[in-house]
C-alpha cells in the first residue's frame, strides 16, 4: 500500500529525526525509534508491536480515566473520553486493541489545553481502549473494556 | 469542498472553552469492499487535526484509520471571550479542510 511505504520512507526517519532534533527524545529513546523505523507504528496489528514500533513503554497510573461505554451499542463509533490528571501531560494516544491496527490516534496537547480528549473511534471486536500518556520523560497507561455484540445490538 | 464540511462550536464553560468540531469525512478503512465490484476501497482518512487559538496550538491530531466516520473532536482550553478558534485538517488524499469561530 502507497501509505505503508510513504509512512516507513519518509515519516519514521522524518518524526525521528525531528523528534532528535528538537530534544524531545532522550537519545536512548531515539535509539529505540531508529530501531522500529523497519515497522509502521500504524500497521501494527497487536499493542506489543505498537509500543515497541512507538518505542514506547508504559506504567500503570489511576492518573488517567478513559471514559467508554461498557457495551457499544454501535461498534463503529464508540465515543471514547480521555482525561487525566498528570501534571505535565503533553500526549495522548490510544489504541484499541483488538482492531486490525491498533493504534489509532495521537493528540499533542498544546499549553493551555485542558489534560483530555474526546472523540469517536471505531472499535472491531470487543477488547481495550488503551490510552497512553505522555508526563514529562516518562509513558503511563489506563485502559476499558469494550464489549462489542454482534449484529450492534444493544442487548 | 463542498464535500467536505467542517463544523466548528465554541463555548465558555465554566471559565474554559470547549471546543467541538465534527468533521464530514468517509474515513474509509481501505478493508472494505465494493458490495457490486467487489473491489477493495481505497484508504481515505484524516491524517492530520490542528486546533489553534489564536494561532497557538491547543491541540495537534495524528489519526489513522480507527477514528470514526464523520469525526468528533471535543477539547477544553483556558481561554477568554474573543478568542479566535481555529481548525483544520489534511486528509490521505491531500484533501483539505478548516473552519473558524470567535469564542462569545
Amino acid at each position: 500500500m502507497k501509505r505503508r511505504t510513504f509512512l516507513k520512507g519518509s515519516l519514521a526517519a522524518g518524526v525521528t529525526g525531528a523528534a532528535v532534533g528538537g530534544g524531545l527524545l532522550a537519545p536512548s529513546m531515539a535509539f529505540a525509534g531508529d530501531a522500529a523505523a523497519t515497522t509502521d507504528p500504524y500497521a501494527a496489528t497487536s499493542v506489543e508491536d505498537a509500543l515497541k514500533a512507538l518505542g514506547i513503554t508504559a506504567e500503570d497510573s489511576d492518573k488517567i480515566t478513559v471514559t467508554a461505554p461498557d457495551l457499544a451499542e454501535n461498534a463503529a463509533v464508540v465515543p471514547v473520553e480521555i482525561t487525566t490528571t498528570l501534571d505535565s501531560a503533553e500526549e495522548i494516544i490510544v489504541m484499541v486493541s483488538k482492531n486490525p491496527t491498533v493504534l489509532v490516534a495521537k493528540f499533542k496537547l498544546g499549553e493551555t489545553a485542558d489534560h483530555g480528549v474526546k472523540c469517536r473511534f471505531k472499535v472491531g471486536k470487543s477488547g481495550d481502549v488503551i490510552a497512553y500518556v505522555k508526563a514529562g520523560d516518562k509513558y503511563y497507561t489506563a485502559k476499558k473494556a469494550v464489549k462489542v455484540t454482534k449484529g450492534g445490538c444493544g442487548g | 469542498m463542498a464535500k467536505f464540511k467542517t463544523r466548528l462550536k465554541v463555548k465558555m464553560k465554566d471559565g474554559k472553552v470547549n471546543v467541538k468540531a465534527i468533521m464530514s469525512h468517509p474515513m474509509e478503512t481501505g478493508r472494505r469492499k465494493d458490495k457490486k465490484t467487489g473491489e477493495t476501497i481505497p484508504a481515505h482518512f484524516i491524517k492530520d487535526v490542528v486546533v489553534t487559538a489564536n494561532d497557538k496550538p491547543v491541540l495537534t491530531a495524528e489519526w489513522s484509520i480507527g477514528v470514526s466516520k464523520n469525526p468528533y473532536l471535543s477539547v477544553n482550553y483556558a481561554g477568554k471571550s474573543g478568542d479566535k478558534v481555529k481548525i483544520s485538517w489534511k486528509d490521505n488524499k491531500g484533501n483539505t479542510g478548516e473552519a473558524e469561530k470567535t469564542v462569545k
